[in-house]
């Protein structure tokens, strides 16, 4: 079956069955590899996509229902220029295996529109679904502080003893 | 082969792994005079600095037939950029950032003209090239360096020559050469040619930096991959694209041992995207290929979808009926049935009879699963009589070696890659889905990708084994700790070793940890696999003994820091272990960075009490508890903060982390990797635990799974004290002190100690 999809700002054609999800179609037809399974069940967020700005989870959303504008983690940048919470993720190093930061980065995005200075209860509550099996959790909470108020950088102050 | 035998020598193979970290640690690997080949004349000109190990050199010559095939570590372009290789897989832990640092720094090279790469996998060049045990950095310490020494030399002799001074007038700083006195200047890329012509230097006798001497090492840098990271760019090893390329996904028989009776192949063929289905036998070794079928299709969903609608029957005569409820009541039952001791100092049963307190507890913990976030996969392609291969692996070099004699090939026709791992912790230190792809991939004429689910990721887990600890310990009438006697009790595949993870650890805890000590072990028949977790063995032993010495220094009426100071100084007999150099030369000082050292024990401990405000007062229901981990050449205190409510529902307030291994190559990444392995170390301690019953893992997904999250992440300060003590890891390190840190902090709050693992099962929540 065809699905006309808006990926990236970009309308694209599939032949997929319907019952597809977003997912393998992004990874598998596409050939864009940055939303990652994790879990398959919607638990993890690591296959975490925008949808008309909203996170959603594309392992559990069949390519049917992905009628919104889709933005994933390769098409977070614009004209080469990176989204200031990718920056972020750069300048404060989140990652440990990075396997999960797509998704992250996309939960950070979607949380920073809503609320652009989020409380710490906020960010509890828009990244709880989104796994980190590294536990990289500390500079995630924090780079999401540091594009809220680029000036109060709170990790990186360096604990060094001799 | 019975299931047994396959578990007895898989747990051979993962001994011998793991005495090889330990040797090939303590060998200090470093380059002999020979060691180094320059190749010029490659890749448009410029300097390229080749190695091959002298230990490995037999290899490296079998490989050269007129063209040596080594490998460089550095390659210095016309255009000034440096490009140097790795030759450790990243698998999160910051290695690839890490190393590259190590070289620059010795290189004097500006860092922002600097690329890592991946180096291929080729074990006969590299020699060991796995990440595991916490060796990557202490191993490759010198040999990188000497590296990054050697090709500085030869950039600064050609300036020397061009210029005709010495080079002594000469010096080297970001990328450049410059001579003070006339003020000459010229870039790394502007030399690099000139370089390639003169003779390598005796690496030997280059001197090395000292500490106060980095430009480079011990700053704070962001990861080499990152901006691929964020960008969404394919580096993983599930995010390998080929032409044509087909996925495959395999269906192995829940309980371990199972083979393949039936399978509705004929309906599963005919199913959409699908392009065959069939058994493979399996190789009768459990860490290769499995009794299975696969199902290979034109994408993962379809072949998701026929593994949904495959009906198997499996003939589980061989199979574990594994039951770990029965397994916990036997071992509740062997408790207090000593046998006879492994090990005994002293004389124990004086030390109770005189004694002026005696304390007797039973610590119990759970199996659990490694689940790092990238499910099992890799990629193998076999075309013109060649197996190629893509691998997020721990240990791709093994896996190469191991799956050329499975297919009968010779090693140098297989190519293996080294991908970017969605972490490791451990499991990836086992190859089984390298071999089964090869597999797969020789019976389809095309390249395939093997995707397991998530699902099989929890079904065919190596696990850290559970197990049970009884301590008996006593205080004499002075206050000071006098006896400690331990009984674990945990698991063997062939009756005689304990399962990798259990038993009891003697490499990173000091033997004698008492004036009179004694240990016994009783070991349970076990066919569940079990593997490396990050920190084995120790992770679990610590979490027994850190409690347990608080509830020591609680009976005694002791202060708990007080009391860990006096017991990590007291007097102990091991000696240190002389290093030495990998083509027989005495190492430059003898290494003991790898041995206990009360020093640096009374460092992290004396640092963790103080920034955690030890002895401040806390309101009611709130508590600090502190606890100390010796391993993998790291010494390191954590002290935890916490509130316990009515429910016990735990709030942790902070988390102080002091860790002690050696210089600090990158400030930024250590920090980061110490506050991570915390946290994974309370994931574990809070909620993870694996059921087994007739042999079948009850847990399926992270539903029934729970790991850490967002909300009960608490804020974690690392601290390090700095030396010139090699650089030890870190991954595995980070990890030991904390759930003995957290069961004292919560004993603190509320008189209650939790001797069970997880918490959850307690009663506790974050
Ligand atoms: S893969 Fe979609 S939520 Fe886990
Ligand atoms: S960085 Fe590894 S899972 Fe988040």
């Amino acid at each position: 079956m065809a699905f006309v999809l808006n990926i990236n700002r970009k309308a694209t054609t599939v032949d997929v069955p319907g019952d597809m999800p977003l997912l393998w179609v992004l990874r598998d037809v596409l050939n864009m590899k940055g939303s990652k399974y994790g879990c398959g069940v919607g638990i993890c967020g690591s296959c975490t996509v925008l949808m008309d700005g909203h996170p959603v989870r594309s392992c559990v959303t069949p390519v049917s229902k992905a009628t919104g504008k889709i933005v994933t983690i390769e098409g977070l940048a614009e004209d080469g220029e990176l989204h200031p919470v990718q920056q972020a993720w750069i300048d404060l190093d989140v990652a440990q295996c990075g396997y999960c930061q797509g998704g992250q980065i996309l939960g950070a995005t979607a949380l920073l529109k809503e609320h652009p200075k989020p409380t710490d209860a906020q960010i509890d509550e828009a990244m709880n679904g989104l796994l980190c099996r590294c536990g990289a959790y500390k500079r995630i909470r924090a780079a999401i502080h540091h594009v809220a108020e680029p000036q109060t950088r709170t990790e990186g102050a360096i604990h060094a003893a001799e | 082969m019975q299931l047994s035998e396959q578990l007895a020598r898989h747990e051979a193979k993962m001994r011998a792994l793991y005495a090889e970290f330990e040797t090939l640690v303590r060998q200090v690997e470093t380059f002999g005079r020979r060691s180094f080949l320059k190749l010029a004349g490659m890749t448009g000109g410029g300097l390229v600095l080749a190695f091959k190990l002298e230990a490995q050199a037999s290899g490296a010559q079998a490989d050269g037939a007129g063209t040596p095939d080594l490998n460089a570590f550095v390659r210095i372009a016309p255009d000034d950029t440096v490009t140097l290789f790795s030759k450790c897989p990243e698998i999160g832990q910051g290695i690839k950032t890490a190393f590259g640092l190590i070289i620059a720094e010795e290189l004097d090279a500006d860092w922002k003209k600097v690329k890592v790469e991946q180096a291929p996998v080729k074990p006969k060049i590299y020699g060991y090239m796995g990440a595991g045990g916490s060796t990557s950095i202490p191993r490759g310490w010198d040999q990188l360096r000497q590296a990054g020494a050697a090709a500085r030399a030869m950039l600064v002799a050609a300036a020397a020559k061009q210029w005709n001074v010495p080079t002594s007038e000469l010096s080297a700083s970001a990328s450049v050469v410059t001579h003070k006195a006339s003020g000459r200047k010229a870039t790394y890329g502007e030399l690099a040619q000139a370089a390639a012509s003169l003779p390598v230097p005796d690496v030997a006798t280059l001197p090395l930096k000292n500490r106060a001497d980095y430009k480079l090492i011990g700053k704070r840098y962001t990861g080499v991959d990152n901006r691929k990271i964020v960008t969404g760019q394919p580096l993983f090893g599930v995010d390998v694209e080929l032409p044509g390329m087909l996925i495959a996904n395999l269906v192995m028989c829940p309980a371990p041992g199972g083979k393949v009776k039936s399978a509705n192949l004929d309906e599963i063929k005919k199913m959409p995207g699908v392009v065959d289905a069939f058994v493979l036998e399996g190789t009768d070794d459990l860490t290769e290929v499995k009794p299975c079928v696969a199902i290979v299709a034109k994408s993962t969903w379809e072949a998701f979808k026929a593994k949904a609608a495959l009906k198997m029957e499996w003939d589980e005569s061989n199979a574990s009926k594994d039951s770990l409820t029965q397994l916990a009541a036997k071992a509740k039952d062997l408790a207090r049935k000593l046998p006879a001791p492994a090990s005994n100092i002293g004389d124990v049963d004086k030390a109770f009879a005189s004694a002026g307190k005696v304390v007797e507890a039973e610590y119990d913990y759970a199996m659990v699963a490694h689940q790092h976030l990238e499910p099992q996969n890799a990629t193998a392609w076999w075309h013109d009589g060649v197996m190629e291969i893509w691998s997020p692996s721990q240990g791709s070099d093994r896996g190469l070696a191991g799956v050329a004699k499975m297919l009968k090939l010779s090693e140098d026709k297989m190519i293996v890659h080294q991908t970017r791992a969605g972490g490791g912790f451990g499991r990836r230190l086992m190859n089984d889905y390298m071999f089964q792809a090869a597999a797969i991939a020789m019976k389809v004429s095309a390249p395939v990708k093997l995707q397991w689910k998530r699902e099989d990721d929890f079904a065919q887990d190596f696990f850290r084994a559970g197990g049970f600890h009884y301590l008996k310990g006593a205080v004499g009438t002075d206050g000071k700790l006098s006896a400690i006697q331990t009984h674990s009790v945990g698991f063997s595949a062939d009756g005689t070793h304990a399962v990798t993870g259990s038993g009891r650890s003697n490499n990173s805890f000091p033997t004698d940890m008492a004036p009179n000590t004694r240990h016994a072990i009783t070991l349970l028949p076990l066919l569940t696999p079990c593997g490396a977790w990050r920190g084995p063995t120790d992770n679990v032993q610590w979490f027994a003994s850190g409690s347990f010495l608080h509830e020591l220094s609680v009976a005694a009426g002791r202060d708990h820091v007080e009391f860990l100071l006096e017991w990590v100084n007291r007097p102990r007999a091991a000696g240190p272990q002389q290093g030495q150099g990998a083509d027989g030369r005495p190492a430059p000082a003898p290494d003991t960075s790898r041995i206990f050292n009360a020093g640096r024990a009374t460092g992290v401990v004396k640092m963790a009490a103080e920034k955690s405000g030890w002895g401040k007062k806390l309101p009611a229901g709130s508590g600090l508890g502190i606890s100390f981990a010796f391993g993998y050449g790291g010494h390191v205190a954590e002290a935890v903060e916490l509130s316990v409510d009515a429910k016990k529902h735990i709030t942790i307030h902070k988390i102080t982390a002091v860790a002690d291994i050696g210089p600090i190559i990158n400030i930024g990444g250590a920090d980061n990797q110490l506050q991570c392995g915390v946290l994974f170390a309370l994931s574990a301690a809070m909620f993870e635990g694996i059921g087994v019953e007739q042999g079948r893992v009850q847990q399926t997904n992270f539903h029934q799974y729970p790991i850490l999250r967002m909300r009960s992440a608490p804020p974690v300060e690392p601290y390090f004290i700095q030396s010139d003590f090699r650089p030890a890891g870190l991954g595995e390190p980070s990890v030991l002190p904390l759930a003995a840190a957290l069961g004292n902090a919560i004993f603190a709050a509320t008189g209650t100690r939790v001797r069970t693992m997880p918490f959850s099962r307690a009663g506790y929540s974050i």
